[in-house]
């Protein structure tokens, strides 16, 4: 006899896909832990073009990250409290970064910042800044890409945000920037963290926008995805172990975001 | 120049039309007293800054306020749920109007510690707003809304969120803090204790419109709508008074009294001076009717009593021992009597 009021086991028509699918999330993962050369992996981490590439790509998407959050919360804020026409249009190209492949972003910024492209031609000749084959062109890529994701979490925590705790503000003589700085921004500031750090993982990963705009050169422009790349040809274990530093940094960081923000938001 | 505030608020949103002129000396307390969606908050935010103007003017002190956005108007500000800043202690959350204001951090922190010390909160400085209860919180929004030193104070349904007990011990408290207070102050309540209790005047508003305005007495003895009367507790008819007589809805019914005014009148009388009967009593004139039961329902320690027409609705207090014996019960009939002397009749 039946004491509660579950049903009955879960139908396999759904339960068999599941697995399925956890299993083709987990297994590759479970592979190239298998497959790593555990004896020689000291030795392997600490060689110089691992490392270059692993500083290059921490100091790459940090860099990233801090430019995604200086112009992406601006954006952000404008898109969710100041009504101007075309304000949906404006939200949709934001999010084009998002569902553009990554390659033709790169082509793109080589069209604009490239050494004869529409802005980089006059950066070169006025400034002599070049930005395609640099560690900066690096970090554009890495910005273009990732500050969707900023300006999507943080124009999500401003609607979400309860727009009286700023009339309060203005009440007691806050101006609109002081409103800004110290109401709107602490309220959302678990919305920018999180982002953040959806931008820092995103802009680590980088691969095609990196490689098309600023190429691949060991020590400049070679990061840690592009390093897997290239040494998949000549040194297959050399990749792997590569792989398992980005996938031991993309839990840390996953676990960080579950801890701090996803949990308690 | 006048002193206090002085404005004609007109607010226009969607189908909604305020239109509301507001006066308070400085010193004043004026309430806001009306059902929900009467407007009153939206009034309180016109004043404020929060929403625009559609016409009227607004002044305080003899300057004129319209033009200024809400951070530049100098006004005090409590809110119902009082909104204090999450991220920020008690403290800072009272230093943030003065910090704003221009004084500088050590200042603006020396007089947010007065104001928490004056409303009895010296303690809780470092307090974070969810670590306050009800009633710490209120203190804190007044506190945080007073040290800017306001010309103008408002308050949102100062008690609204607090519950029964507490709100005795807040009413009492913010009484006292008004009292000390030397600006205009004006407050929107629905409750019309609070308003009796707090205010030197209430302004009775009802969709939009200023329908009664007056000492809080006067507004108890003498409303003016169904609204106020059921507020305060008190049936109000409308009728014609001719010798002594006053004729009530369009002729349906007659109620006598000993008051004189003649012409348009209302005419009221409180629940607890009804007098049920199971069977027609005799003797003395008054008046008497005929009345179907329509509710019983407890009111504090007597049972109030719904009487329904024709020829008229009323509310008749009796003791719960009443009850049993008229063994009132919906839908049963009575016979209900006011005496002509326990009526209040002014001009309409």
């Amino acid at each position: 006899m039946r004491t509660d009021a579950v049903p009955g086991r879960p139908p396999w028509i759904l339960v068999l896909p599941a697995l399925a699918g956890l299993a083709f999330l987990v297994l590759p993962l479970l592979g190239l832990l298998v497959r790593a050369p555990w004896s020689t992996l000291g030795t392997r981490l600490v060689q110089p073009q691992v490392l270059d590439a692993l500083r290059l790509s921490l100091l790459s998407a940090t860099l990233a990250t801090g430019l995604c959050v200086l112009f992406g919360v601006p954006l952000a804020w404008t898109l969710a409290r100041v009504p101007f026409p075309g304000v949906r249009l404006v939200r949709a190209l934001v999010t084009v970064p998002l569902v553009l492949p990554p390659v033709v972003g790169g082509v793109a910024l080589l069209l604009v910042l490239g050494r004869r492209g529409l802005v980089g031609g006059w950066l070169d000749a006025a400034f002599g800044i070049t930005f395609p084959f640099t560690t900066a062109g690096v970090v554009l890529a890495e910005t273009f890409v990732a500050m969707p994701f900023l300006v999507i979490s943080v124009e999500g925590a401003l609607r979400a945000a309860d727009l009286r705790y700023e009339e309060a503000a203005a009440t007691l003589g806050a101006g609109r920037w002081t409103v800004f700085r110290r109401v709107t921004l602490p309220l959302v500031a678990p919305g920018v963290a999180a982002g953040a750090v959806l931008c820092w993982a995103r802009a680590l990963g980088e691969f095609g926008a990196t490689i098309t705009f600023a190429g691949n050169f060991p020590g400049r422009t070679q990061t840690m995805p592009l390093a897997v790349y290239l040494a998949l040809e000549t040194d297959p274990q050399a990749a792997i172990v590569l792989s398992l530093v980005l996938l031991a940094v993309s839990v840390a960081v996953l676990a960080a975001l579950r801890d701090r923000w996803v949990g308690t938001a | 120049m006048s002193e206090g505030l002085d404005a004609r608020l007109v607010v226009r949103r969607g189908g909604f039309a305020l239109d509301l002129p507001l006066t308070a000396a400085p010193g004043e307390v004026v309430a806001l007293l009306g059902p929900n969606g009467a407007g009153k908050s939206t009034a309180l935010r016109a004043l404020a800054g929060l929403v625009p103007m559609a016409g009227g003017h607004l002044r305080v002190d003899g300057e004129d306020l319209r033009p200024l956005p809400a951070d530049r108007r100098g006004i005090g500000m409590v809110f119902q749920d009082y909104l204090l800043f999450p991220h920020l202690s008690a403290l800072d959350n009272v230093a943030f109007g003065p910090r704003c204001r221009g004084a500088g951090r050590r200042a603006a922190r020396r007089a947010a510690a007065e104001w928490l010390d004056r409303v009895g909160l010296a303690g809780y400085a470092s307090a974070r707003p969810r670590a306050l209860s009800g009633g710490q919180a209120q203190r804190v929004a007044l506190a945080r809304a007073l040290a800017v030193e306001p010309r103008l104070l408002l308050l949102d349904e100062p008690l609204a969120a607090l519950d029964a007990r507490t709100r005795l011990e807040i009413r009492a408290a913010l009484r006292r803090h008004l009292a000390g207070f030397t600006g205009a102050a004006v407050l929107v309540t629905h409750d019309p204790l609070d308003a009796m209790v707090l205010a030197d005047r209430i302004v009775v508003v009802e969709d939009g419109r200023l329908v009664q305005e007056g000492a809080p007495a006067d507004i108890a003895r003498r409303p003016r709508t169904g609204y106020v009367a059921r507020l305060v507790g008190l049936n109000l008819y409308r009728g014609r008074a001719e010798r002594g007589t006053v004729v009530i809805g369009g002729g349906d019914a007659t109620l006598d009294t000993v008051d004189s005014p003649e012409g348009e009148v209302f005419i009221a009388f409180a629940p607890s001076s009804v007098a049920l009967y199971r069977t027609r009593p005799d003797g003395s004139p008054r008046n008497l009717w005929r009345a179907r039961v329509a509710a019983v329902e407890r009111h504090g320690d007597r049972a109030r009593v719904q009487l329904s027409g024709p020829p008229f609705d009323a509310v008749a207090d009796v003791t719960p021992a009443a009850v049993a014996e008229l063994e009132l019960s919906e839908g049963s009939m009575i016979w209900a009597a006011v005496k002509a002397t326990e009526t209040h009749v002014y001009p309409a």
